[in-house]
């Protein structure tokens, strides 16, 4: 009797510790949710997803630079060249002081195609830096940071780009019964990358790459050419999330992402991504970007103000990254 | 005063799911050296953990010149005066030798500032009383494994230790370290410090202990006095049933060549020169030589993993150009490093993972893996080698030394290669798994498959070898024969030009 009762707490306790994050949320959501009226609100639900949708697909991005214990501080410039890049394309006829005045409708697939494309280009050259060059991905990152954001300063001239065509921003505003867009395209890029690190052979180099790069190398993984497309194809989200951003918002500025890598790179940290390498999986890195919009929905309702919110992220980054690492730790 | 210098009655340990001690003995008088042998996973490195304070005991009592004491950190075992020489070394590099020895206790001028010259002073009276000449200002990423070894046990020395846990010192010695060593370790027996010694080598722990203790299974087997024992006894008692033979019986035929190169000459200066030699089919090639002869690297160049300046490598007739690992794995060739865990586990990821990894092109249809091929492939490889796991999801890491070895050669099973190159195939691996692997080899041989086989075990090289292939600082100083393989000639060689 006294036996299974040990057991339960063991049992108990070992639960809590591998899913300590998760309860953090539930309660941080069932004591919101009393407190406040309005915040368990069909409303508020698509406020969440809204946020957090972006920022996931940053998040998703930045995860394959984090298993391959790799980094990607460009990811929030980026971010932002994107966005400029499509509103640049992308303006009403009728509006006034356009990037381009005389520029005619494009097409919007198009232009999308080319700002993927050209987000794309600078992961493909963070990639090829570290693989071939061997500079640190934390150096090289931190470069094209600086040096992305530079070229969006020149090309924007540093004005901001408004009055952004209907059809465009739509694609975030917009909704289908009741599910916003920006849900649909972070789930379909939350699937797709499942796949990706669970079903084909890019995943399995690239937790390999982190498990142990050398190890790879001796396998035969072409661990340069699988470090290249995870830095393109890291970038191309990055992208994808500025289009949808300078949507949402319905115009864009250089300043568009700015510090989004750190979030996202927190995010990954608190879903279980490990700055070891070799660990993560996609439903951790959702975990983590709800964990943030989730507080920081629900220091709104509580009306704190906004100014301490970034206190109270501060610590929840480190104190889940500890409570994270417990798991491992308690095995010693 | 007690008998024994240290005695520690009725450890146990345990961790979720495994009993790792069960109350264990051990027992060491003053002044010797005490083997402690068993196979990987009996117990010897988690019993030397609970007396160095890495791990915390469950039970039992740890006792030191008849005081009961408790200990609970590895700084607390030092200044209890037991220190421990690690198997892998963890020296600070990029620090000269007496800072590597003082690090954590440097000696104090007015209390504030660091006593430099004092420091270099004793560092040299030290190294001189472990036998060892070298500058106390050099570098440590300037000295070899063993001087760095010697460091360590200066260390251990300098801190007034009465107990010095060697954790296999000798894995990566070559037979003149060992000599080195040995007469360090019997200047300190002298001293009347005792040493508690781990090896798997089973001459070297006759040679050098007085008392061995035998563990199996987390259990304590019994002590006897090396005297009264031999090997065979030593091994019945770590495997608990008689081995009959070393080696298994070979039935392979050497038949025509099928790699052959010639002038291979490494980029690098220091490493290897002017190699020449030849593979058949259905042969196991012996490379012997000492530690620094640039085997390794000889056959890290032929796998694509090191830069090759001259020279040619013909593979049944035509010339191959390798640029990486990628390129000799599509000819067919595999290589098992040298260094499981730098270069060969994936320690985070599944057994899974980690045997499929260099083969997953055989299971992509339409870019994705089929995930049944790959489990059966699994499967198949633990039941073929009969692998120790509770599933194929379990991490590698967790598996013993034998294991991970057994999942790494079937990753390159998987790929069907008609050159192994195996390097020190059975390092760190228990006697009961090094058959398993000898048998692997015999049958891949019988099969027709090539084996390149560097070691530097010479009963192995010899058991196992149809010839032996021996080198000295870079070239090849001669090759053996089958029949004319003793310890004695292959030594010859590997010292030629030295």
């Amino acid at each position: 009797m006294q036996k299974s009762s040990k057991i339960n707490k063991k049992a108990i306790s070992s639960f809590v510790q591998n899913n300590a994050i998760i309860i953090i949320i539930l309660m941080i959501i069932i004591f919101v949710g009393i407190k406040t009226d309005n915040f368990l609100s069909m409303d508020n639900f698509k406020n969440l997803a809204v946020n957090t949708a972006p920022r996931f697909i940053i998040a998703l991005g930045v995860s394959g630079c984090l298993i391959t214990k790799g980094t990607d501080l460009s990811a929030g410039r980026i971010v932002g060249l994107g966005a400029c890049i499509a509103a640049s394309l992308l303006q009403s006829s009728d509006a006034s002081g356009k990037v381009y005045p005389n520029l005619s409708d494009q097409n919007i697939l198009l232009v999308f195609a080319l700002t993927l494309a050209i987000c794309g280009v600078f992961g493909f050259m963070n990639g090829a830096i570290i693989s071939f060059l061997k500079v640190p991905p934390f150096i090289t990152t931190l470069g094209m940071q600086t040096l992305v954001y530079g070229i969006c300063l020149v090309y924007t001239g540093s004005k901001p780009i408004g009055s952004l065509r209907k059809d465009y921003t739509r694609i975030a505003q917009g909704s289908i019964f009741k599910i916003p867009y920006l849900l649909i395209f972070a789930v379909v890029c939350g699937a797709l990358m499942w796949i990706l690190y669970n079903k084909t052979r890019h995943g399995k180099y690239m937790y390999a790459i982190g498990g142990n790069e050398s190890a790879a190398e001796v396998a035969g993984v072409n661990t340069s050419r699988v470090k290249i497309k995870i830095y393109t194809l890291a970038a191309v989200l990055y992208g994808l999330a500025g289009i949808l951003l300078a949507a949402k918002a319905g115009g864009t500025s250089v300043q568009m992402g700015g510090g989004y890598e750190l979030e996202a790179i927190a995010a990954c940290t608190i879903g279980g991504v490990s700055t070891n390498g070799g660990v993560g999986k996609v439903s951790g890195i959702l975990i983590g970007v709800l964990v943030f919009e989730l507080l920081k929905i629900s220091l709104q309702f509580l009306g704190v103000e906004s100014s301490y919110t970034y206190i109270v992220q501060g610590l929840v980054i480190i104190i889940a990254v500890a409570l994270d690492l417990r798991k491992y730790l308690a095995k010693k | 005063m007690s008998e024994y210098l240290l005695e520690m009655n009725g450890i146990s340990k345990s961790f979720p799911g495994v009993k790792a001690l069960d109350h264990v003995t051990l027992k060491v008088r003053p002044g010797t050296v005490h083997a402690l042998v068993g196979e990987n996973g009996a117990g010897k490195s988690t019993l030397m953990k609970c007396l160095f304070g890495i791990y915390s005991k469950d039970e039992g009592e740890i006792i030191i010149e008849g005081k009961p004491i408790h200990i609970a950190n590895p700084y607390d075992a030092l200044t209890k005066g037991i220190a421990m020489v690690h198997q892998e070394l963890q020296p600070i590099m990029e620090r000269s030798v007496a800072e590597n020895i003082y690090c954590g206790r440097f000696p104090l001028k007015h209390g504030l500032f660091i006593d430099h010259k004092r420091m270099y002073e004793d560092t040299e009276r030290l190294l001189k009383e472990v036998k060892m000449n070298f500058d106390p200002k050099v570098k440590l990423s300037t000295l070899s494994v063993s001087q760095m070894q010697a460091i360590e046990i200066a260390k251990a020395v300098s801190a007034n230790a009465k107990i010095i846990i060697m954790d296999e010192p000798t894995s990566s010695l070559t037979q003149n370290e060992v000599d080195n060593l040995f007469e360090i370790i019997n200047s300190l027996r002298k001293k009347g410090i005792s040493i508690i010694y781990i090896s798997h080598k089973m001459d070297e722990i006759l040679s050098i202990s007085d008392d061995v203790t035998i563990m199996r299974d987390g259990q304590y087997i019994g002590t006897w006095e090396a005297k009264e024992l031999t090997i065979d006894m030593i091994v019945t008692k770590m495997v608990g049933r008689e081995l009959k033979n070393l080696y298994p019986p070979k039935s392979n035929i050497p038949e025509e060549v099928v790699l052959e190169v010639k002038g291979l000459t490494s980029i690098s200066e220091k490493s290897f020169k002017d190699v020449s030699f030849q593979l058949r089919k259905g042969e196991v090639l012996g490379i012997g030589g000492l530690v620094g002869a640039q085997r390794s690297e000889l056959f890290e160049a032929v796998f694509g993993i090191r830069g090759i300046k001259k020279g040619t490598i013909t593979y049944k007739g035509k010339e191959l150009k390798i640029k990486r690992p990628h390129d000799a794995i599509k000819q067919g060739i595999a290589l098992l490093t040298e260094d499981r865990r730098a270069t060969g586990i994936f320690g985070v990821l599944s057994i899974a993972e980690n045997i499929s990894v260099a083969s997953l092109d055989k299971y992509v249809k339409l870019g994705f893996l089929n995930e049944r091929k790959v489990e059966n492939l699994v499967q198949e490889n633990v039941k073929k080698l009969s692998i120790k796991t509770p599933s194929s999801k379990t991490k590698i890491q967790t598996l013993s030394g034998g294991n991970q070895q057994k999942v790494i050669i079937s990753r390159w099973l998987a790929n069907d290669p008609d050159i192994f190159i195996l390097d020190e195939p059975t390092r760190g691996i228990d006697v009961g798994a090094k058959y398993e692997i000898y048998t692997i080899i015999a049958d891949l041989a019988k099969q027709g498959k090539s084996i390149i086989m560097i070691s530097s075990e010479l009963p192995e090289l010899i058991g196992m070898s149809d010839r032996v292939l021996v080198m000295c600082n870079g070239k090849v100083s001669g090759e053996v024969s089958k029949e004319d393989a003793t310890q004695e000639n292959i030594m010859s060689l590997a010292t030629k030009f030295a």
